[in-house]
């Protein structure tokens, strides 16, 4: 056997994918969701007049009604308006973990596989990261790198690797004891051509699966650092942080808590129905991942 | 030959798939004396599985459609008996054995377990009382060093030994009727000889009635008194093993007798029939084997034969041979 | 003989894992933006403020004599010393320990068993009514932000049903009961997240094993539906799930934090957000590292359970 396996790059199977994904029912419900979430964050502006950061005080604590849907909140800035432009921060986050952490677990991983005298370094590392609690691990470090937008992405990035790095190094192996990489290696292809063209095109699968997972834990994530106070800073609000303002005034304005956290809900809902269908349809073996 | 032990009659088995309801078997039926051996032949695909598996009700209820026709066993129609009459007769009066030891044991019991499981079932025994009567059973099928053996894992066990342990759980109740599903391909050479040496032991000790199923002809003939031939679902082929060796009245069957191996050689692979079984999922036109029928006339492939009577308990489903045979 | 030697095994596996977990927690001081002796010290402290803090943290000192010393004084036990409240790390963790172990412990016997059996509970009605309605609880329990939902149970039961106390933990020794009536609200709302996790999982894990051939065995002996489930099939199943409960746990920890801040529970959570709050690295980098350790020993112990659970393991 000289050829490589269906590969998920190939044309021909790239389009099966897509069509069996357009048919798998949580695939959709998921995709719908997260498209119709991107675009009231982009579009944000457009969809409400008002300011999210403006403080009126004449209109503070307002339950939700036709001019303020979610209500207001205690500066009497709008609800609803907080939770779009909340969710251009929330996220960009989990976008920014998602990229950040499939770069480097996929670079962790690939190089573990393909240079075997790396591996047990890389993975010990990998290993000493999976032993904090991948929150706690997030805590410390976001709190050590400044409550900022920036430092928070890092944190929680780095809290995800390790699992990417270790999906990613598997599939990999998988491939790399196959005939038809062996033989390339035989005829004299570098290490470089072997990883770009055999191994990450196998890894492409699970790792997109997985970065889908973590994803979503980031939207959950940011929430909760934000509800310790280790979140991007107030007043820009993000879902996480909205829900920390409001919360204590969540008996008599149980609405300014309340709606944030359904976007958190429905966004992370929207990512792991997206994961499920996206395994389902290209790695039916794999299993559910933290 | 009075009242069949056994007498199946027009089975057909449907299975819910994603391209709709999938036809696995069509109108089977053959009968079974008692103490009596039957074989079933065909390539893989073909069909036995279903077969033997509707015999015990094995088939998972949430894709099967409810097989049609009749199973006659002692007296009463198998495919309308409730679960719980069903489950005294599995194990109990109609044990199975399958194709791949590897996995038939479950990993985490030990073999004590296992075989005791069926006697503490069936028979109410204790459970002191079942681990004798295990060794006792592993003793039967010639595992030497019963006594230790019985506490063994699975994966402790070679795969010969695992399918005589299979063995000795479809025995332990001395069942009527035996059906052995490929209870040897998954092994070697030397292995399968001992594994049907062993089965014929314990068919004459026994008493029981036997389905052997195999993808070889060659074990077939060497083992059951009669034959049938499976294609794609269908019978094509019933009879006695002489008659069926001495002058097959289906083309496929030919092509099965060219590819028995010969005696000293491990070939598994039929090498004589071009092309494959077809795709169940398929409708193909007159006759199912057609396509790569050496022997196709045009009528083939529009009307779908007829399985006629062509000798002394020999049915076929070739009308041009049957022709040819009686016009000289 | 085979057990204890795969024991010593992953001990000696475990040795570099800690040394790294080490050496991390030791660079997450370092990660601190500039001088870390002043950010300590906060913006209001005088430079010879700054100077105390570096002498009495030993940042005067080059990073890998710093590391040797760090190093050294854990081999000693001493994780560190508080710079706000001159309390040593282990003491702190002694304090609090209780509180965090007595939360995650038992939102831990409530996600076992509440998982698995949904899990299995799905598999066995695969596609049914029953499978759709458990999988889309255990998709809203992996979805929603469990401190929120926290909260708003606080408002249903404590504040206006008033059932079950709203924040506050009552130690052990004052009683079972009202130790696990302060317990069950916060428990139920850390499991949540993880119940979903495990009934996803032990669904899968079940829906595997049940189309194994061994299962048709069983089905063939005679054994009845329920026994094949709960005999054949269940043992196969804890397998996959026995190693999922060392990052159960992990997870279950790692809330912890948030919830003991919703509840208002002293514990080791609020100890860590506390500290990060006061700017209190020491005590940070320390608990972090000891909860790392902690867990390396449950994960150890897990593989025990595991080589329990599966005789292929336990003989070869
Ligand atoms: N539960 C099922 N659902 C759907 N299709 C099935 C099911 N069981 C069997 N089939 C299909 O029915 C056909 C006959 O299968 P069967 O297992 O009886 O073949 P077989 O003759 O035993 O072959 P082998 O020699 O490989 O065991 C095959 O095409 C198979 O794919
Ligand atoms: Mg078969």
């Amino acid at each position: 056997m000289t050829e490589a396996p269906a590969e998920f790059l190939a044309p021909r199977r790239r389009f099966q994918v897509l069509r069996r994904l357009a048919r798998h029912r949580s695939f959709r419900i998921g995709f719908v969701i997260v498209v119709l979430l991107t675009l009231a964050a982009i579009f944000a502006p457009l969809i409400t007049s008002f300011d999210p950061t403006a403080m009126r005080a004449r209109i503070r604590f307002r339950p939700p009604q036709e001019a303020y849907w979610f209500g207001t909140d205690n500066f009497g800035r709008d609800v609803f308006t907080r939770c779009l432009y909340g969710a251009r921060l929330s996220l960009t986050i989990g976008l920014g973990v998602a990229l950040l952490s499939g770069v480097v677990g996929t670079a962790a991983g690939i190089v573990s596989a393909q240079f075997r005298r790396l591996d047990a370094m890389i993975m010990r590392l990998m290993d000493g990261l999976m032993a904090f609690p991948a929150i706690i691990l997030a805590i410390g470090l976001a709190a050590a790198m400044g409550p900022n937008i920036g430092s928070l992405i890092v944190a929680l990035s780095v809290a995800y690797i390790p699992r990417t790095a270790r999906i990613v190094r598997a599939s990999a192996l998988v491939v790399r004891e196959l005939e038809f990489v062996d033989a390339a290696r035989v005829s004299g292809a570098s290490s470089l051509r072997i990883i770009w063209k055999h191994l990450l095109p196998n890894c492409m699968g699970p790792l997109l699966v997985q970065l889908t997972f973590v994803f979503a834990y980031a939207i959950l994530a940011e929430a909760a650092l934000s509800f310790l106070g280790i979140g991007p800073p107030p007043p820009a609000p993000s879902w996480g942080n909205i829900i920390a303002e409001g919360r204590d005034q969540a008996v008599d304005a149980w609405w300014i808590m309340f709606f944030p956290g359904l976007a958190i809900s429905l966004a992370t809902l929207g990512m792991n129905l997206l994961g499920d269908g996206l395994r389902d349809v290209l790695d039916p073996r794999l299993k559910v991942e933290t | 030959m009075t009242t069949p032990l056994l007498a199946v009659r027009d089975l057909t088995v449907q299975f819910r798939t994603d391209a709709g309801w999938l036809t696995a078997v069509e109108n089977v039926g053959f009968e079974l004396g008692a103490q009596e051996t039957l074989g079933i032949v065909g390539e893989s695909g073909s069909g036995k599985s279903v077969t033997a598996l509707s015999l015990l009700g094995l088939h998972a209820a949430s894709t099967t459609r409810l097989p049609t026709g009749s199973i006659d066993y002692a007296g009463q129609n198998l495919l309308k008996l409730p679960e719980r009459a069903m489950r005294r007769i599995r194990g109990g009066e109609i044990a199975m054995i399958f194709q791949d030891p590897m996995s038939s044991l479950n990993p985490v019991l030990t073999v004590a377990d296992q075989i005791s499981e069926t006697v503490m079932l069936h028979q109410g025994l204790d459970r002191a009382a079942a681990r004798k009567r295990a060794v006792g059973l592993l003793d039967m099928v010639r595992i030497a060093d019963a006594a230790h053996r019985v506490d063994a894992y699975p994966h402790q066990l070679s795969g010969g030994m695992r399918q005589r342990v299979m063995i000795a759980i479809a025995i332990a109740c001395r069942p009527k009727l035996l059906i052995a599903d490929e209870p040897t391909t998954a092994l070697d050479v030397t292995i399968q000889a001992q594994i049907l040496d062993l089965l014929r032991e314990l068919q004459a000790e026994l008493g029981m009635s036997v389905i052997l199923i195999s993808h070889d002809l060659g074990v077939i003939a060497e083992f059951a008194r009669r034959v049938m031939v499976m294609y794609a679902g269908r019978v094509v082929e019933a009879a006695p093993s002489r008659a069926l060796f001495r002058q097959p009245m289906h083309p496929y069957t030919s092509g099965l007798l060219a590819a028995i191996p010969p005696l000293d050689h491990d070939v598994t692979r039929l090498s004589t029939i071009a092309g494959s079984i077809p795709d169940p999922a398929r409708r193909i036109p007159g006759c199912r084997f057609s396509p790569r029928c050496a022997e196709v006339e045009a009528a083939c492939r529009e009307t779908a034969p007829d399985l006629v009577t062509v000798g002394a308990g020999h049915l076929a489903r070739c009308p041009p041979r049957l022709h040819r045979m009686a016009a000289p | 003989m085979r057990m204890l030697r795969r024991l010593l095994l992953r001990l000696g596996q475990a040795i570099p894992v800690i040394l790294v977990v080490a050496v991390l927690a030791f660079f997450l001081m370092h990660l601190l933006p500039g001088d870390p002796a002043a950010v300590i010290a906060g913006p209001e402290a005088g430079a010879e403020a700054v100077e105390r803090i570096r002498r009495q943290l030993g940042l005067d000192r080059s990073i890998p004599e710093q590391l040797l010393v760090w190093l050294w004084h854990l081999a000693q036990g001493d994780f560190g010393t508080s710079i706000i409240h001159n309390q040593s790390v282990l003491q702190a963790l002694a304090d609090r320990m209780p509180v965090t172990a007595s939360l995650t412990l038992v939102a831990f016997a409530m996600t076992i068993p509440i998982g698995i059996v949904l899990g299995v509970a799905a598999a066995k009605f695969r596609n049914t009514w029953v499978d759709s309605a458990v999988m889309l609880m255990a998709l809203i329990g992996v979805s929603v932000p469990g401190f929120w939902i926290a909260i708003l149970s606080v408002i249903l039961f404590s504040v206006t049903l008033g059932w079950l106390p709203a924040s506050g933990y009552v130690p052990l020794s004052e009683g079972v009961w009202p130790w696990l009536r302060a317990l069950i609200q916060p428990a139920a709302m850390l499991a949540l997240f993880q119940i979903g996790f495990l009934a996803r999982m032990a669904r899968s894990a079940t829906l595997d094993v049940l189309d194994q051939d061994y299962i048709r065995t069983a089905r063939a002996k005679g054994v009845s539906e329920w026994r094949t489930i709960a005999k054949h099939a269940f043992r196969n199943t804890l397998i996959p799930v026995v190693t999922t409960t060392g990052i159960i746990l992990s997870l279950l920890m790692g809330g912890s934090v948030v919830i003991e801040q919703v509840f208002a529970m002293p514990g080791v959570g609020r100890l860590i957000v506390q500290a990060i709050l006061t700017r209190d690295y020491p005590m940070v980098q320390g608990t972090l590292l000891a909860l790392a350790f902690l867990f390396v020993a449950i994960n150890l112990m897990v593989d025990i359970v595991y080589t329990w659970v599966d005789p292929r393991v336990r003989y070869d």
